[in-house]
């Protein structure tokens, strides 16, 4: 396995509850109470769990966007949760996110060139003054961008091509590991898969790791190389991926999996389906013992009183993290290895260039006759023939700001 | 058979009407149009939809944001802002009769003993300044003149039956004291009060966890079989609609371009767009697998391309699909789908 480049150790943030005309302390959220995990260079790790579990947070520490209450986090051999000022901005050149709402995260006054030149201006010895435009136009052209769209404001782009944005800026300073926060949650289907498969190529052209927090289970399973779900601030099982969605050892992990939707009729009523009683507990008042013995229907006395280790459990085939007293596999859904299988591009195609003229806005072209002639090639010749005026950047946005009043309306 | 306002019949529904579904037909949607006029323009949001239900049928109407997936439930419901919408055209008939041309107060008395709808966001769906319980209540109180302390008994038993754990106790409590799951557990209590023979589940769980989730699609199924209601699920999560529903329509640009048995359409889907949707879901059962994404955007829908509206974003798409707009036409029996190579695509 390669080195390891990005180290949990521990990590803990309690969130302070205040109460009464003093604000005394009434009470902790505890968001993430214990968690500890090493990321590889250039894997996928992925985050599950539900709302509240804390995997926001914990990205949030590993950025040091939040100080950790204790733990630490390590990275490349180096202590980082007590550095500042000068040291913590040379760390952080290393360790970027990308948010989830790419319709808040993105500055709504500023140019898609500043928002992605602002990292290198803040770390102005990356790239030299004058280099930097050009930098941001291969930026841009990296996440499959137009280049020319340099000069453009957010709202001209849509959700997709703003979550593009976030991860060119996410890139910038050629960091080693990106922290992505629910990236693809706010996007329709369609263009969720755009996305996934940029940060794919993405990796493998940059080497980057991601931490890849997301609720959504299929999506991490397929970018995840492993998998850490987690249960109000602790990580109930850890492992490669195949080990913890093909062989669950820990039962939340087995309910959730067993929750998931699967796009196949056929199934219907023959899985193995767990329905959880009840909500998640208060992170300020979690169960004592285990997290999961409230709902869980296997747990016993030693359950509510003793809290498990996350430790090597077997799972059948090997062992793997989990946090189970009663730890052992089951099958929630017969896994099917397409990996030999080439994608049907017939219909869909797996190139990661942004297509966003396709479909949107084609009144600009007045019909827009020679554009649909081969959806590949429009992705290359796009644009700039489209929008001969880029550079006055109102002009020619393509789907939320409406046309100039002399362009031809196609007829409906 | 049909009534009308002239043949009035006693009910126990206050509406004063009775509608009687002939064969198990309750709702009908005929060519519908829906457009909104803005200062920038005219939006189609809805361009010539139709579609029926019947008794104990689920229809998902499958779409991304923009598809006019929810602005068909709310013109069906009757609650869209008109202006700036406008329904220049179509019919909705209930139980044969046409809910469009009937008076306004006539129509009224149909939100919630006939037609009924269960929104996305539960939270801002609630009034936060009244309980729960009372606003469960106000069904009974409105539309059957119950009084206070009777309402209030019955709100207790819906959210009996939608499983609120310690109902009584919590009958006087806020919606911000609930959980996310159990707002969604009220909602669906105050929808199915008044026995609707028609709901309309707008993205029900698509704020939810997917533990939750499941939670409430088992409730929803259960409601269903147990009533007998038409239901018409509108979601964008493929995953969802594989699990309940029984019929599909997939929506793109304010049309449906496919419709469908579910096991069919799942297996061989007759729409490039459809095809195009199955091909970008990762899925949690497999492994390895290469996501192929459709390149491009959904249309705007000031400027909704000539032609089949998908064509830009279509691999298949020829001179002809630029051209003319395909009508929705049955490629084999009970199969439908708006493309000029359905009989191609069905069988690739």
């Amino acid at each position: 396995m390669p080195e390891v480049i990005l180290s949990a150790q521990d990590l803990v943030k309690h969130y302070p509850i205040r109460s009464g005309v003093l604000r005394r302390v009434a009470g902790q959220v505890k968001a993430v109470d214990g968690v500890s995990f090493d990321l590889h260079k250039g894997e996928t790790l992925g985050i599950v769990g539900e709302s509240g579990c804390g995997k926001s947070t914990l990205g949030r520490l590993l950025m040091r966007l939040e100080e950790p209450t204790s733990g630490k986090v390590i990275f490349g051999g180096e202590d980082w949760s007590g550095a500042s000022g000068r040291k913590l901005r040379q760390m952080r050149r290393n360790i970027q996110i990308v948010f989830q709402d790419p319709y808040t995260s993105l500055n709504p006054r500023m140019t898609v060139g500043d928002i992605v030149g602002e990292p290198l201006e803040i770390h102005s010895d990356v790239v030299p003054k004058g280099g930097r435009r050009k930098r941001v136009q291969e930026l841009l052209d990296l996440v499959g961008l137009n280049p020319e769209h340099i000069n453009r404001y957010p709202h001209q782009f849509s959700g997709g091509q703003r979550q593009r944005i976030g991860i060119a800026r996410g890139i910038a300073l050629n960091p080693s590991v990106l922290v992505c926060d629910e990236p693809v949650s706010a996007l329709d289907v369609s263009v969720q898969a755009q996305v996934v498969n940029l940060m794919e190529k993405l990796q493998d052209e940059l080497g980057l790791a991601y931490v890849f927090i997301a609720h959504d289970l299929s999506v991490v399973r397929h970018i995840s190389d492993r998998v850490g779900v987690m249960y109000l601030g602790r990580m109930a099982e850890l492992g490669e991926e195949d080990e913890v969605y093909s062989r669950p050892t820990h039962p939340y992990t087995q309910a959730l999996l067993s929750a998931v939707p699967v796009p196949d009729p056929t199934l219907r009523g023959k899985r193995d389906q767990i329905v959880l009683q009840g909500d998640v507990p208060s992170p300020a008042n979690p169960p004592s013992g285990c997290r999961f013995h409230t709902r869980c229907w296997k747990a016993q006395e030693v359950c509510t009183t003793d809290e498990p280790e996350l430790e090597l459990r077997p799972d059948g085939l090997g062992a793997h993290l989990s946090r189970c007293h009663f730890a052992e596999p089951r099958l929630i859904l017969e896994t099917v290895d397409v990996s030999d299988l080439e994608p049907d591009t017939r219909f869909a195609g797996t190139e990661v260039q942004d297509m966003s003229d396709l479909g949107a806005g084609l009144g600009a072209a007045g019909g827009g006759e020679d554009l649909g002639s081969s959806a590949a090639d429009a992705g290359v010749e796009r644009s700039s023939a489209l929008h001969p005026d880029t550079d006055q950047a109102p002009q020619d946005t393509t789907r939320l700001v409406d046309e100039q009043p002399g362009d031809d309306r196609p007829t409906r | 058979m049909t009534t009308t306002q002239d043949t009035t019949t006693p009910s126990d529904k206050t509406s004063g009407v009775t509608y009687t579904p002939e064969d198990g037909l309750l709702l009908e949607v005929e060519d519908l149009y829906v457009e909104f006029h803005t200062p920038d323009g005219i939006a189609t949001a809805i361009n010539g939809v139709s579609f029926d239900l019947h008794q104990g049928e689920s229809l998902a109407i499958l779409g991304e944001s923009g598809s006019g997936k929810s602005v068909t439930a709310q013109a069906i419901m009757g609650i869209l802002d008109m202006p700036p919408a406008v329904i220049p055209g179509g019919h909705i008939r209930y139980c044969g009769q046409d809910l469009l041309s009937m008076p306004e107060d006539q129509r009224r008395r149909t939100r919630g003993p006939e037609v009924s709808m269960i929104f996305q966001d539960a939270l801002s769906s609630l009034n936060p300044v009244f309980p729960v319980g009372w606003q469960i209540a106000e069904m009974f109180r409105m539309h059957r003149g119950v009084n206070k302390s009777d309402a209030l008994e019955q709100a207790i038993r819906l959210m009996e039956r939608v499983q609120i754990p310690a109902a009584r106790d919590r009958v006087k409590a806020y919606p911000h004291q609930f959980s996310g799951g159990m707002r969604q557990r009220i909602m669906i209590a105050m929808a199915i009060a008044l026995d609707p023979a028609v709901l309309i589940a707008d993205e029900p769980t698509t704020a939810l966890d997917v533990t939750v989730q499941a939670q409430i699609m088992a409730l929803l199924d259960e409601l269903q079989q147990e009533r007998q209601m038409g239901l018409i699920l509108i979601t964008h999560d493929l995953g969802v609609v594989a699990d309940v529903a029984d019929r599909i329509a997939v929506m793109y640009a304010g049309r449906f371009v496919e419709k469908a048995d579910v096991v069919e359409l799942y297996s061989a889907p007759a729409h490039p767009y459809t095809r195009g949707l199955l091909e970008s879901i990762p899925r949690l059962d497999q492994k390895g697998q290469t996501l192929a994404a459709i390149g491009g955007l959904p249309p705007n829908l000031m400027r909704i391309p000539p032609g089949c509206p998908f064509n830009p974003r279509c691999r298949r798409a020829e001179d002809v699909c630029r051209r003319d707009r395909p009508e929705l036409r049955e490629v084999v029996p009970g199969r439908f789908a708006a493309c000029h190579f359905a009989e191609e695509v069905i069988n690739a």
